[in-house]
């Protein structure tokens, strides 16, 4: 495609062609293009916030975005979501269901629902997970929702991406010790308890609480709110609470702080990826030489190939 | 092992055996030869007992069909409540002697014709019910008090029930001379086959007001018709389909006895429906190990009285899925096979699949045959001469021994989850049925599992064209136009009465079987009366898994 | 440039709940390295062609048993046009006799259908084959 067609499609992703966005989320998910798209995408985004919810699977992540994006609607607010679910690592297809509990929406047009598989990539969201982000605010969607996978475990990746951080259990089955011995704790600016009509649901929060109070030192402290959406309840302390929390940031100076650590990790991770490319280039040529490779030591033979290939070191 | 039989076994491994596998349809593997040895457990009394006698493995009844035959029951309906009543009276006329009703879609989820998502949907797989009026229609002229009726009917069975015992009210015929069936079995749809609208506790709700009232008003009615057809439909295995309904058998009573009745004011009216599939042995013994596992659990852990509330009397259909729309005319062959094993498993009722209804609705010809294989197998195999042949039979014991034990397995593992509704709540069913279903299909196309028509014996030439059953879209509109007549000429205010106060009850604790009567009898339509319980009770979410 | 992976969706449109099949296909696709986007239940075609645009699928797949297999794929098929996404291609499954078939092909209702005893391997290969074709490069 030239890039006088790219930019016909870029145009209309900011009149907010729905069949544009689309098309634009998969190239920069497939690298089609993909420096090209968000260097002209980029200039004129990443004024809105993005809040992710992650939790355990079954926690209910995706009735929880539902039932926000509901609130965001009544007050007529343009919704973008992203919702990432576990690619198979043996096909590297997968199977990605979060719609069914987002269907309140479905044919809403001011709510865009963009599903993701993690393609091999760790940590809960994929490789793009943050310029599709940024493609939904160009489109026009002011409220940015993230879902991530709910592994329980290495989503760490959402602090890199989203601004409010939602961390959602249930009540019992241990949930909170696992939240624990997972480490996402350290992630949360919000706790959810959902499914808060289940037994226990106080407890856990007491738990919680009890945890919070033990790590001292940081200027939030984030809130613990019960919800249960099949009941309709806590729903709109959550709301009050993500507007809570982005209101700190602002004030405190933190977003700052956090936009230019996260272009720092944004430059890495692009270096990364064209090491990577570099690398791959380079191990071709070099892969040749390993013919007696089950007659040699690998420590060995790294370190020969290496000093040849860069005469030191 | 006797040595008798090891010197057997060296001389059969000494063979050659044809390349298998040697499964059932449900990937249970089968030994070459069963003995005495695989029952020598086995006591006679305290594991089989004699027809009608605990734990009634061998039937129900002293006689069973010495006695009486089996119901032969069509599932029937289709288009409007004029036609089916027409297909009803053919069907009567043929020699059936009891009635199911098969609804359409938007019937079975408590939408009105009119509405939106009933568009395209009115008629098509069942018949279209939106009021009393329509009630009154399908069973003008068919004597209420001389048929038994079956009611294929779920998340709305309350108001269809209602409809049915004020259209015999109607024709004169008070409530407790009515004998039938309504299905009624919420948590088989939660497990599998999905037509809910409320979620499960003011479905139990509503189930638990069903047996009250049944059993007060309607006592030769069968409240509930505990379902593992259509757990087996979306790929359970013989093994899944018996536990998972039991399961929820049992999870009926304790909601019964939760609900404050006497186990047994109302385990005598529960009832069962089964699937039976092509694996005969296997079948027959899921249908033995049922009612001896719901014998002893009824006596022994819910500490029923009553002999009736014992036993496990069931409807039999066959195996829809394991139809073929290749060869479509080999479904009849498979059809008797099915329907012989849920003959030799003591059936109550039967209704066995048309050839067709792969495709479509059954055509009228197609019908005849399926019934007629009924009548075949009743009057002509001489399997119904004496009382559960099969029993003692080495390998069919052996496998009944094995399909209660794997139930048992299930049941604790069920309780782990809290039983039922916790189960249901952590997906437990429907990944077992998925995985199940999953196994099956691979094993076709893998060609370990042989399907003929379909992945071995296909016909190079296509088949002949056969008649299939049309519902001409006029079908939709007609009964969209009678419902609107039938908005305008009802009385509006009486209507929105009777809503209102069903509205109140719901939101109490009351029994709500008199309140929906009463709106049905001002004709309040279906859908109606389920947005008022909607509006109090939410709606049920989809909990997808694969 | 190639797309790295084919999108489907799968849906089930109508009122009955039978999606033995069509999570059977969903699973297999998965198998086969393809994003499955699956709709769920009960979905009107309104609902499932928005769904296919945001996703940005290759093809629609439906599973349709409720009889109603003439409305709801020339429906589909209107409103991707109606929504510039003829590029979209549709394809269904379930309880669907030869005559209406052979109707839904060739007014161009849809591209494949697919009636109990087609296997998943059947499945996998039209839709390779079929994008592969009408694919290539999609830049």
């Amino acid at each position: 495609m030239n890039k006088e067609t790219l930019d016909q499609w870029i145009e209309r992703l900011f009149d907010q062609d729905r069949r544009a966005t689309a098309k634009l989320i998969s190239w920069v998910e497939d690298d089609i293009e993909r420096a090209y798209i968000m260097r002209s995408v980029l200039k004129q985004t990443g004024h809105r916030m993005v809040v992710g919810i992650t939790g355990p699977p079954g926690s209910g992540k995706s009735s929880l975005v539902e039932a926000l994006t509901k609130l965001y609607r009544d007050n007529d607010e343009r919704v973008g979501i992203v919702a990432v679910d576990p690619s198979s690592p043996y096909s590297g297809g997968a199977i990605l269901g979060d719609r069914i509990r987002m269907q309140a929406h479905g044919t809403d047009r001011n709510v865009f629902i963009r599903s993701m598989g993690t393609r091999g990539h760790l940590g809960g969201v994929t490789r793009s997970t943050a310029d599709i982000v940024r493609l939904l605010e160009g489109a026009g969607y002011g409220r940015l929702l993230l879902e991530t996978v709910g592994v329980g475990q290495s989503e760490l990746e959402i602090m890199q991406i989203a601004d409010t951080v939602v961390v959602v259990l249930n009540p019992g089955a241990g949930d909170g010790i696992q939240a624990i011995k997972a480490g996402i704790m350290e992630v949360a600016d919000i706790f959810v308890i959902n499914k808060s009509d289940l037994p226990g649901a106080e407890r856990m929060k007491g738990d919680i609480e009890m945890m919070l109070n033990l790590s001292c030192g940081k200027t939030w402290r984030p809130p613990v709110v019960l919800t249960s959406v099949t009941d309709n309840k806590g729903l709109e302390l959550l709301y009050d609470k993500i507007e809570a929390h982005q209101a700190y940031l602002l004030e405190s100076g933190q977003r700052d702080q956090q936009r230019k650590e996260r272009l720092h990790q944004e430059v890495w991770r692009l270096w990364e990826d064209k090491a990577l490319d570099a690398f791959e280039i380079m191990w071709e040529a070099t892969s040749g030489k390993l013919v007696n490779i089950d007659q040699e030591d690998p420590y060995e033979v790294a370190q020969r190939l290496w000093q040849e290939r860069f005469k030191g070191g | 092992m006797s040595n008798n039989f090891l010197s057997w076994k060296a001389k059969y491994d000494a063979q050659k055996e044809r390349k298998g596998p040697f499964f059932t349809v449900s990937s249970v593997p089968i030994d070459p030869l069963y003995a005495p040895g695989h029952t020598a457990d086995i006591d006679y009394e305290r594991d089989l007992g004699n027809p009608g006698e605990y734990p009634y493995t061998r039937g129900v009844q002293p006689n069973m069909y010495r006695g009486r035959l089996w119901t032969m029951r069509m599932f029937a309906g289709f288009a409007t409540a004029t036609e089916t009543n027409a297909r009803y009276k053919y069907l009567l006329k043929q020699g059936q002697t009891g009635l199911s009703v098969a609804f359409d879609m938007p019937t079975i989820m408590g939408y009105d014709s009119d509405h939106p998502r009933a568009y395209g949907e009115v008629g098509r797989v069942g018949v279209a019910i939106d009021s009393l009026q329509d009630m009154e229609t399908l069973f003008q002229d068919i004597p209420l008090d001389q048929v038994s009726t079956s009611m294929t009917i779920n998340a709305p069975a309350s108001i269809l029930w209602a409809m049915y015992i004020v259209a015999a009210e109607k024709q004169g015929v008070p409530a407790h001379k009515l004998t039938g069936t309504i299905q009624n079995d919420i948590l088989k749809e939660y497990i599998a086959q999905k037509s809910w609208i409320f979620p499960p506790d003011p479905s139990m709700r509503l189930i638990t007001d069903i047996f009250k009232y049944a059993k007060d008003n309607v006592p030769k009615w069968n409240s509930i018709s505990i379902s593992g057809y259509h757990i087996r439909e979306a790929g359970s295995t013989a093994l899944q389909e018996l536990a998972f309904t039991l399961a929820d058998g049992f999870a009926y009573v304790e909601a019964g006895i939760k609900a404050g009745l006497d186990v047994d004011d109302f385990a005598p009216r529960l009832s069962f429906f089964f699937n039976s599939h092509t694996d005969f042995f296997e079948e027959i013994a899921k249908l033995r190990a049922a009612r001896r596992i719901w014998a002893r659990h009824m006596k022994e852990i819910y500490h029923a009285k009553n002999e009736k509330s014992l036993l496990l009397r069931f409807h039999t259909q066959t195996a829809g899925c394991s139809l073929t729309g290749p060869q479509m005319e080999n479904n009849i062959v498979r059809t008797a096979y099915q329907a012989m094993a849920a003959v030799l498993g003591g059936t109550q009722s039967l209704h066995t699949n048309s050839m067709d209804e792969v495709l479509a609705l059954p055509s009228e010809k197609s019908v005849q045959i399926a019934l007629r294989t009924q009548q075949v197998l009743a009057y002509e195999t001489g399997v119904t001469n004496t009382i559960d042949p099969l029993a003692g039979s080495y390998f069919v014991e052996t496998l009944t021994n094995q399909m209660e034990e794997g139930a048992e397995e299930y049941f604790r593992k069920i309780d782990e989850f809290g039983g039922v509704l916790g189960a249901i709540r952590e997906n437990f069913f429907q990944q077992e049925i998925a995985d199940a279903a999953y196994r099956y299909q691979k094993e076709i196309e893998s060609k370990d599992r042989i399907i003929v028509g379909i992945n071995g014996f296909v016909n190079e030439k296509k088949d002949d064209k056969m008649d299939l059953l049309k519902i001409d879209p006029e079908v939709e509109r007609a009964q969209v136009r009678k419902l609107t007549a039938l908005k305008q000429s009802r009385d509006n205010i009486r209507v929105q009465t009777t809503l209102t106060d069903l509205k109140e009850t719901a939101q109490g604790t009351d029994n709500l079987i008199p309140k929906i009567m009463d709106a049905v009898r001002a004709y309040a339509t279906e859908g109606e009366i389920i947005a008022v319980l909607k509006d109090v009770f939410g709606e049920y979410r989809e909990q997808a898994v694969f | 440039m190639k797309k790295t992976r084919i999108r489907v969706l799968v849906g089930k449109p109508g009122l009955d709940g039978h999606d033995r099949g069509a999570k059977v296909i969903a699973r297999a696709l998965r198998d086969a390295g393809m994003e499955v986007i699956y709709s769920g239940l009960h979905q009107t075609p309104e609902q499932l062609v928005e769904a296919a645009i945001q996703e940005d699928v290759d093809l629609i797949g439906v599973s349709v048993l409720s009889g109603a297999h003439m409305t709801i794929f020339p429906r589909i098929k209107e409103l991707l046009k109606e929504q510039n996404a003829k590029d979209i291609l549709l394809m269904g499954g379930g309880t669907i006799p030869e005559e209406d078939i052979a109707t839904l092909i060739e007014n161009g209702s849809v591209e494949a259908l697919f009636t109990p005893g087609a296997t998943t391997t059947e499945i996998v290969s039209w839709i390779e084959e079929k994008l592969s074709l009408s694919k290539g490069d999609v830049v």
